[in-house]
């Protein structure tokens, strides 16, 4: 077994259990035996303290009782299962055993029903109640620690409900976050751009993209740096691209805090959102209606 | 020979009265913690104040602090009497004072900063554990050197308990710490994964076998017997559930592990010793109750002893749910569960609490040579701390078997009925019920303070003479 190294070990374990367990029987019989019956209770004659005093009653028998089938339960107990070392037990019985056994019988219960409706396409899907229902209770047990019972998100976490996809909204495109989780990667800038200055410049511009500019003299300014850095991945127009998960900066919605030092600290510092993947956890099956259901969502079903 | 030596009442004053202090001051932040639970503004937004940082100085303020002062008080006080000396060696006597009181004062700073092991019962850092050693090693020294220097040769059995508390706390703490050290304020345990966390709970599970369970009947075997006038019950069954207690305690363990990477041989062996220690356990609640034979007209006027058959009564329930918990099918719905949560209080209040407030009655005035200011008190603090208990208890006995049920209640389509969030939910009503348990408790802690403080406001320490050993017949 891979627990020991080497048999000594089984032996010790195995040896010292039983060892024990008679001990405990030898101590009540070592109580019991040997003490007259007698119809006064018995003192010690121990005094201390004054008036410290022991009277010697005999143990109760239930309690006697009590303690006998414990040891007996024990004693068969550890006979059915693995206790003694490595002697796995009369029963044969393992924690992994009974959890696979488990995962197989409730597999072969809803495996089916899984499966009828990773047959059909997810747009068909959405109209189907039951299967929505399904991907509520999915979501609710898998999604809303980060995403919020209500799918609205919160910072760092995307809002599912807006439309706003940062990765593509797609049925597929849903599914496919889901199956192999996102790795967003905005990289730091504030070497590049110079320090402090070349990020207010740039947070300005980027304000400016939904018309919140504050100080509108350094937009200019922030416009030519945008053009260098920030053209790659979020586009000349500053619309984003799905392919990078680099986000939209002109429709007024920020994954990470709204507020100026929240943009100029995306800029300064990057950031790396990340989506775990979910696809060998839950199976294809559970994803391919959770898809369903968020597709659902961002389409307004309720 | 006439004897004029006086016992050394002085460490047991200073013990009691801290004892009094330390479980005002613990079961205060109980309150809190447990409002923050159904209140989370209370937390502040100040990290100092959290529930994580603050849960951690509760658990060690009620049972170091509270319940560790009552064990140097009660222990330093039994020992003398029942072996008719003065402590032995009075210079270390008042060091494991001073030094219990830094210790706890260091867990009070450093807890709320966020500096932990992070291990449940054993949070404090290296340079404090390094103190809680020296301390514990002058303990035994005291106590042992007492006993040594005896004047009687039979040792009362309330002394087997404590010496077996002080001998196995040593151990428990000397494995469970081991560390390395990476900073002054920070180490990281000596052992990995599946390992570290066994070792965590024999020592967790011992923390409250001999800490919070053997240190806790040597009190009773004392305090019951005196404030009852009445002999031991039965010496047999003394011998019997000492030796049985002891032995299997230190085997209960891994049933904090149930279905978890433990060996499944680990997690059998935990549950059957466990089951077995129920009769063990039991043993010392019917020589507690069965003391009282021939006296139990005297719970009728006595508050004090109902407050220490009360706490007995509770022993024995939470001795019976603690084995029965262990059951893996049992354990299944009950872990992680506030199930928990109420075992441990139904033990920790009723048992460990009450039995300690009951001896503070009995020791406090005496320290004084003065007798209890108001019975009626008593009676006051005996009525809302049941109370408060059992609010406690039956509030958490629903929630907890009403999220297990919860977390494992399952749709046709295999997916959980609920999600996590809505447990909590459900939850809530029953936290402010317990919350409203544990402000009971403590407004008896604070009658039971107002109380002893009237005893003895105005009076002096006393000196009393160790009288002669009876002659045995």
């Amino acid at each position: 077994m891979a627990d020991f190294n080497s048999d000594f070990w089984h032996w010790y374990i195995a040896i010292l259990t039983v060892l024990s367990i008679l001990a405990c029987v030898w101590l009540l019989r070592w109580m019991t035996t040997g003490y007259k019956k007698t119809d006064t209770v018995e003192d010690t004659g121990h005094i201390w303290d004054g008036d410290l005093t022991e009277l010697n009653n005999p143990l109760p028998r239930w309690w006697l009782g009590l303690f006998y089938i414990t040891i007996a339960f024990g004693g068969f107990y550890l006979l059915l299962y693995p206790g003694l070392g490595t002697f796995s037990g009369m029963l044969d019985w393992s924690s992994r055993g009974e959890y696979e056994q488990e995962v197989e019988r409730v597999e072969a219960e809803v495996g089916p029903l899984f499966a009828r409706y990773q047959q059909t396409p997810i747009v068909d899907l959405v109209k189907d109640e039951t299967a929505f229902k399904i991907g509520e209770r999915l979501f609710a047990n898998y999604c809303t620690t980060c995403h919020g019972s209500d799918a609205r998100g919160a910072r760092a976490y995307p809002n599912l409900r807006d439309g706003a996809w940062i990765w593509g909204g797609a049925p597929e495109e849903i599914k496919t976050t889901i199956m192999h989780g996102r790795q967003a990667a905005m990289p730091a800038w504030e070497a590049a751009l110079g320090g402090k200055g070349g990020v207010d410049e740039i947070t300005q511009y980027v304000l400016s993209l939904s018309g919140r500019a504050t100080i509108t003299e350094l937009v200019a300014g922030g416009k030519e740096k945008f053009q260098v850095f920030c053209v790659a991945c979020h586009g000349a127009d500053g619309t984003g691209n799905k392919a990078f998960g680099a986000p939209n900066l002109t429709d007024d919605i920020w994954l990470y805090g709204s507020s100026i030092t929240r943009i100029g600290q995306s800029i300064a510092e990057g950031r790396n959102g990340n989506m775990p993947a979910q696809g060998e956890f839950l199976g294809e099956a559970k994803v391919h209606l959770l898809a369903a259901y968020i597709y659902g969502l961002s389409q307004g079903n309720q | 020979m006439t004897n004029t030596e006086t016992y050394n009442y002085k460490v047991v004053r200073q013990f009691s009265i801290m004892t009094i202090v330390w479980g005002l001051v613990g079961m205060s932040v109980g309150v809190l913690i447990a409002a923050q639970l159904a209140w989370p503004v209370l937390n502040f937004d100040v990290p100092w104040l959290t529930f994580g940082r603050l849960r951690p100085l509760h658990t060690n303020a009620v049972i170091f602090a509270f319940g560790g002062c009552a064990l140097f008080a009660t222990s330093y006080y039994v020992v003398q009497h029942t072996c008719h000396v003065k402590l032995a060696f009075p210079a270390l006597a008042a060091f494991t004072f001073w030094g219990w009181q830094a210790v706890i004062l260091l867990a009070a700073i450093t807890l709320p900063l966020g500096i932990t092991t992070s291990k449940e019962y054993a949070e404090l850092e290296w340079p404090i554990d390094i103190l809680i050693t020296l301390v514990w090693v002058s303990y035994a020294l005291v106590f042992f050197g007492t006993i040594v220097k005896r004047r009687i040769p039979h040792i009362y059995v309330a002394n087997w308990f404590f010496g077996a508390f002080i001998i196995t706390v040593a151990v428990l703490h000397l494995f469970n710490s081991a560390a390395l050290p990476v900073s002054f304020w920070k180490s990281y345990s000596a052992y990995a994964g599946v390992q570290d966390a066994m070792v965590q709970w024999w020592y967790g599970h011992n923390a409250v076998g001999f800490f919070l369970t053997a240190g806790f009947l040597g009190i009773m075997y004392y305090f019951v017997p005196k404030q009852a006038g009445r002999p031991v019950y039965s010496y047999r069954l003394s011998v019997v559930h000492f030796w049985a207690l002891v032995f299997t305690y230190i085997w209960a363990g891994p049933h904090h592990l149930h279905y978890t990477a433990l060996p499944d041989w680990a997690q059998s062996l935990g549950m059957v010793m466990s089951l077995i220690l129920l009769a063990p356990s039991w043993g010392g609640m019917i020589n507690g109750i069965m003391t009282l034979s021939g006296a139990w007209h005297k719970l009728r006027t006595d508050p004090v002893l109902r407050l220490l058959i009360v706490s007995i009564s509770f022993y024995g329930m939470s001795t019976f749910e603690g084995p029965m918990m262990s059951i893996k099918t049992v354990n299944a719905l009950s872990h992680y569960t506030d199930w928990t949560i109420g075992h441990v209080h139904s033990g920790a209040l009723g048992w460990v609490a009450l039995v300690s407030m009951g001896a503070m009655y009995y020791l406090i005035p005496r320290m004084f040579g003065r007798e209890l200011y108001s019975l009626r008190l008593v009676e006051v603090h005996f009525w809302t701390a049941t109370i408060g208990i059992v609010l406690y208890i039956t509030s958490m006995w629903v929630a907890g078997i009403m999220q297990g049920l919860m977390w494992r209640a399952v749709n046709e389509d295999g997916t959980l009925t609920y999600s996590f969030v809505e447990s909590v939910q459900a939850m809530h009503p029953y936290y402010i019920v317990r919350t409203l348990g544990g402000a009971f408790f403590l407004l008896g802690a604070v009658v039971m303070a107002y109380n002893l403080w009237r005893s003895v406001a105005d009076a002096k320490p006393v000196e009393v003479e160790i009288p002669e050993p009876a002659s045995a017949h």
